[in-house]
């Protein structure tokens, strides 16, 4: 398979993935602004996927659009990271993989702004003004919760304790991530990893928050080979109506 | 039929409202990035504001419908998104309509320095998002009235 493809379909399905998993928020946030600002950070990731996946389908060059790629590929030929696909949570838990996902996919799209691919340069040059909006929001929503009433921190606690084992997929290297480094596409994902710690570990400390001490991490998203249970069920509910009724227009 | 010159399509293009916030149009909004002809078709270059922003469809085909009226019928509408749109593209125009209709201008600083309606400067963020993907929650302190407040990015 063409390492470029690969490349493209990973970042289009982090975005597809997360933005689809942020909107099952829509209509029953804790709070009608928090709603708004959730279903609003979910339309930034679903503009983002557009522009992703429809250039994977463009160098893919066998007639698949963006659509076609979101709503006809099955669980085994996604290429997300496993933490992205998982189930929400509470409201704490949503916002808190946000932030792990924001402190790595900020960094990252400052790095594409300089690939040698043009396309991937001016996508990451859209994408990073939304991705560094949607940072300061779930950092602040972190801080708040984490640092905020026994209860919220014990919940924030939690997520931060099921969360960590997935954190490790976002910067592990593998031979498509070696190519993609070598032709100046995309740095590889592990010299993203200091940056990443430092926000994350400044941000969790003020939030009155410890991580677990295992660096185990689960993994399998982003190759493809083994996904969770829950991409199955997620991907039944987003694509069942293009699958339905295939001709459908609005 | 002759060709309109692009300044006439520039015009026509400033009439044509902002499908989400109407008092302002989509040449104040700095989302028409080029006006061309390419032989005998009009070529317009739009960006959209935010990636996902659903009004970017609705954009247009509100522009393919304006300019039809004026009589263009070779017209073909492209989506451009380097470089990437910044709300420093909003026209002075622009900004003076926002204000008045009540949504706060974007400021490099990051807020609003004034409520829209009695122009206190006693103001204070409800949300980093709000209505529409380019817009955020604030309220005024002193007349207490809520107001939208367009993101500086």
């Amino acid at each position: 398979m063409d390492p470029l493809f690969e490349f493209l379909l990973r970042q289009g399905d982090n975005t597809l993935v997360l933005g689809h998993r942020v909107s099952e928020w829509c209509g029953v946030a804790p709070a009608l602004e928090e709603d708004i600002a959730l279903a609003n950070t979910a339309l930034d990731l679903i503009g983002q996927t557009q522009m992703w996946l429809g250039l994977a389908g463009e160098v893919e060059s066998a007639g698949r659009t963006a659509d076609i790629l979101a709503y006809h590929r099955d669980v085994w030929d996604f290429r997300n990271l496993l933490m992205l696909e998982r189930p929400n949570g509470d409201f704490g838990h949503t916002l808190l993989r946000q932030f792990l996902f924001d402190a790595y996919q900020v960094p990252s799209l400052r790095a594409l702004q300089a690939s040698s691919n043009q396309r991937v340069a001016e996508i990451a040059a859209k994408a990073l003004k939304e991705a560094m909006y949607h940072l300061e929001r779930s950092r602040e929503t972190v801080l708040a919760l984490g640092d905020g009433t026994p209860q919220s921190n014990k919940i924030m606690q939690a997520a931060l304790t099921e969360l960590w084992p997935y954190v490790g997929e976002m910067f592990i290297n593998d031979a498509v991530d070696d190519e993609i480094a070598a032709r100046g596409i995309a740095p590889a994902p592990a010299s993203l990893h200091p940056e990443w710690q430092a926000t994350v570990m400044a941000v969790i400390a003020e939030a009155m928050l410890t991580p677990p001490e295992s660096d185990f991490s689960h993994k399998g998203g982003k190759t493809g080979a083994r996904h969770t249970e829950h991409l199955g069920h997620m991907l039944a509910t987003m694509q069942f109506l293009p699958r339905a009724y295939p001709d459908a227009r609005w | 039929m002759e060709k309109a010159s692009t300044d006439q399509v520039w015009e026509w293009l400033d009439a044509v409202p902002d499908p989400e916030i109407p008092v302002i149009s989509v040449v104040d909004l700095g989302i028409v990035r080029a006006v061309a002809w390419e032989g005998d078709t009009l070529a317009i270059a739009v960006t959209p504001t935010y990636s996902g922003c659903p009004a970017t469809s609705v954009i247009a085909m509100d522009i393919e419908t304006a300019l039809r009226g004026h009589g263009v019928t070779d017209l073909r509408i492209k989506t451009q998104i380097a470089p990437a749109w910044t709300s420093e593209w909003l026209s002075a125009k622009g900004r003076a309509r926002l204000e008045s209709y009540g949504i706060a201008p974007p400021r490099a600083a990051g807020g609003p320095d004034r409520c829209p309606r009695c122009h206190s400067t006693a103001v204070e963020r409800i949300s980093q998002f709000g209505s529409t993907p380019c817009k955020a929650q604030w309220r005024c302190t002193d007349c207490l009235e809520p107001f939208d407040y367009f993101k500086c990015i």
